[in-house]
């Protein structure tokens, strides 16, 4: 096995392109656990997590960019424009994995566990993704499989621009999952009722309930050591409904507040 | 492959197999024995110690990416003969039972006082939260930092 410490991108995209074999590793917070395992033997390990470039945060026209090596202790410091990155950052682990754990990694891993995923998936987000051969392209943050730690993890945005709730959940699906009828349902009633002219207004109790169930309804659980499917199902329902509450609950507040 | 890295304040190297973790290379590589390695997956914080400042689980650590940088561990606490305060408020608040977490709580708890001299007890919670110990019940534990973080205030 080999260990090869790239001190920027474009090194490391050629020593990709030269051992297209070797794995990428940042953090270390989930491969490292399958080598002391002796699951994992990859020929090479790529350390990219002295990248200079995969470290930035920034934001441009709207849009935040996130580093692929920016660790969930970075994004709770220094991404508080994001809120809902930072709660989900602020969830991950213990202080010890925040420190070393990334989004990147998370995006890498694909596990449908992964604490920022939903994040991602609310937000729409677009992965970049660079090779030597092919140069930059951007995907969709699109749906991969397998499982680890969280039992349920849900995300829901207000989009006062366009008028939309969105809605993604984690943990409870073979990938992350949009409740797309209920994020319908729920951006249609608040529409007819002048919820989204009027931030001091709220939707119907029966119409929060209605959500909530058509949330649960959308996720695909099983039953596994970490939790039945009906207690997953179960777990959607309610975060669905007090992430609306306190985004509506919030939208209220004076801005300066 | 040699890995060069600087702990506590000395360069030192050694030969590791590529794939063994900075804890491995703490441990036999260096004969530093006060990191202590239990689960091997970043669940137990005995492990712990500082890369360039920040708080890791070494055996989460790839020892290669330590090549060149700066590690810390619990050994580096103590100013010679003189306990780290930490680990003075742990003898004296008897927050030590079999000993074998202790290290790594140690360092965990340096690394909360030097961020926060007065942490609330929730602030203390979660800092501790990547740190497991069978024999105490934390509430000892708590103490100590307790202990630690009033010394350390009335120093100044």
């Amino acid at each position: 096995m080999d260990v090869l410490l790239p001190r920027s991108l474009d090194e490391a995209l050629a020593m990709k392109a030269q051992r297209p074999e070797a794995m990428p590793i940042a953090g270390g917070t989930d491969l490292m656990v399958e080598v002391n395992f002796g699951r994992l033997r990859p020929p090479a390990f790529i350390d990219v997590s002295r990248v200079p470039e995969l470290s930035v945060v920034q934001q441009e026209n709207g849009h935040i960019f996130l580093g692929a090596g920016v660790t969930y202790a970075a994004v709770v410091v220094g991404l508080t424009v994001c809120r809902p990155l930072v709660q989900a950052s602020r969830s991950v682990g213990s202080p010890q994995i925040r420190n070393r754990g990334t989004v990147g990694g998370n995006l890498g891993t694909g596990s449908p566990a992964g604490d920022a995923l939903p994040v991602l998936a609310a937000y729409d987000a677009d992965v970049v993704l660079r090779s030597q051969a092919r140069g930059e392209r951007s995907m969709p943050c699109g749906t991969r499989n397998a499982m680890v730690i969280a039992v349920a993890g849900l995300c829901l945005q207000v989009d006062e621009d366009s008028r939309r709730v969105k809605i993604a959940l984690g943990s409870v699906g073979p990938t992350i999952i949009r409740a797309r009828e209920a994020e319908d349902q729920v951006s249609e009633a608040m529409e007819s009722a002048g919820v989204w002219q009027d931030r001091t207004k709220r939707p119907d109790d029966a119409v929060i309930e209605e959500f909530a169930g058509r949330v649960a309804a959308a996720a695909r659980p099983l039953d596994d050591v970490r939790g039945t499917a009906a207690y997953r199902r179960h777990a959607c329902q309610v975060l669905a409904r007090r992430a609306l509450s306190w985004a509506l609950d919030e939208r209220a507040l004076p801005s300066w507040l | 492959m040699v890995v060069r890295t600087r702990v506590n304040g000395e360069w030192r190297e050694a030969e590791v197999w590529p794939g063994s973790s900075l804890l491995s290379l703490l441990r036999d590589g260096f004969g530093l024995y006060g990191a202590k390695n239990a689960c091997e997956q970043g669940e137990c914080g005995s492990c712990s110690v500082w890369l360039d400042g920040a708080l890791v689980c070494s055996c989460l650590v790839l020892a290669g990416q330590a090549q060149e940088r700066e590690v810390r561990t619990v050994e580096g606490l103590r100013d010679g003969t003189q306990l780290h305060n930490v680990q003075q408020a742990f003898v004296d608040a008897g927050a030590v039972q079999c000993g074998f977490c202790t290290p790594g709580f140690v360092v965990a708890v340096a690394d909360l006082l030097e961020k926060d001299r007065n942490p609330s007890s929730v602030t203390i919670r979660e800092a501790l939260s990547g740190n497991l110990c069978r024999c105490t019940g934390y509430q000892k534990i708590v103490d100590a930092v307790n202990l630690a973080a009033t010394r350390l205030q009335a120093r100044t």
